[in-house]
């Protein structure tokens, strides 16, 4: 199925909730509303024609002039093998991108859909700071648990010291005697 | 040896006592089993037969910080793992020595400027005894740290040390 069918069959079931179709390019994409994400990702998942059943990978991007996080959602539907020593191929191959709000980061969690998206939406939540409503387990992921702030923000602050341990270049760092 | 070190004078007894300690310990630095990033493949190719970290004596690896003797950090040092770092560091035995293996670990590497997570030197952690430069480093640089710190070991006496001048 090319990807200008599968946005189709997203556009024709959600038709308030898509903001834009980008079915040329490398990388085909719709950009949907998030306040109905996990009822798309449930018909994404589900619907016989579509089938998106591998979640590939979850990115968060800060446009900090526009004051959105766009999440990007790699989706893959997947064909068995037709013989039992074949591999699978790629049906689909699909990205959604959901734009949330920067200063209020809220976002349905869709680990119940993809059991993939729980670790990647952790890391997400780590560095960027994008609460996902509904994860079983919202934790840092890279960072230690005690990290201030969202690293990858473009107005992210590095801190002065850690632990004990200074941190930036600029800070005039005096080499401790042991 | 704490209980014996800097009470005699420099005398016969105390050098040939040196000479023989410090000859039994360099030729038995027992690192750690202990790679944090890619350094630690150079690493483990110092370890392996073609380099052979065993003929200086320092190839039994341990996997336990209380029967090393020498902690080689081998990788970049992220502020969470300097913890780890240092609660390593504090379980090994007297006497013990550090080795800052790499770029990233003697002072960022290329983390310096923008890695918001990495530990610009272990020596901000832990007191390093040789730095090994290099990204990473030939497993023939490794062994020349080795054999410095075995020429340190070498000058270490039991004899009284002068007060330290403190200003």
């Amino acid at each position: 199925m090319a990807p200008e069918a599968v946005l189709e069959i997203i556009e024709k079931q959600f038709p308030d909730e898509v903001i834009d179709l980008v079915p040329e390019g490398v990388h085909p994409h719709a950009v949907v509303k998030p306040d109905r994400w996990h009822d798309i990702a449930l018909f994404l998942r589900d619907d016989e024609r579509l089938r998106f059943d591998w979640l590939r990978c979850v990115t968060g991007v800060d446009h900090i002039e526009d004051k959105i996080f766009t999440l990007v959602y790699d989706l893959h539907a997947t064909l068995p093998a037709e013989t039992p020593s074949g591999i699978w191929k790629v049906r689909n191959e699909i990205a959604i991108k959901v734009r949330v709000d920067r200063d209020d980061p809220h976002v349905a969690s869709v680990a119940d859909v993809w059991p993939a998206a729980n670790w990647h939406e952790r890391e997400v939540y780590d560095l960027l700071g994008v609460v996902f409503d509904g994860h079983p387990d919202l934790r840092r992921i890279l960072c230690c648990d005690d990290w201030v702030g969202h690293p990858l923000r473009k107005d992210y602050e590095y801190p002065l010291e850690f632990h004990g341990i200074p941190a930036v270049t600029e800070f005039a760092q005096t080499r401790p005697q042991h | 040896m704490s209980w014996i070190e800097n009470r005699f004078e420099d005398n016969l007894i105390i050098t040939s006592l040196d000479w023989a300690i410090n000859w039994a310990r360099k030729s038995s630095i027992w690192p750690m089993t202990f790679g944090i990033a890619c350094c630690a493949i150079e690493m483990m190719a110092v370890g392996a037969s073609r380099f052979d970290l065993d003929r200086f004596g320092a190839g039994a690896f341990r996997a336990t910080p209380r029967q090393a003797d020498l902690m080689i950090v081998a990788g970049t040092v992220t502020y969470k793992m300097a913890d780890r770092v240092r609660r390593l560091y504090n379980q090994m035995p007297e006497p013990k020595y550090v080795m800052a293996m790499g770029a990233c670990t003697i002072g960022g590497g290329p983390y310096f400027k923008h890695g918001y997570h990495v530990v610009k030197g272990v020596d901000l952690v832990v007191p390093v005894d040789v730095y090994v430069p290099g990204c990473p480093p030939r497993p023939e640089s490794l062994l020349e740290g080795l054999m410095r710190l075995q020429d340190m070991i070498t000058h270490q006496t039991l004899a009284r040390q002068p007060e330290a001048v403190t200003a």
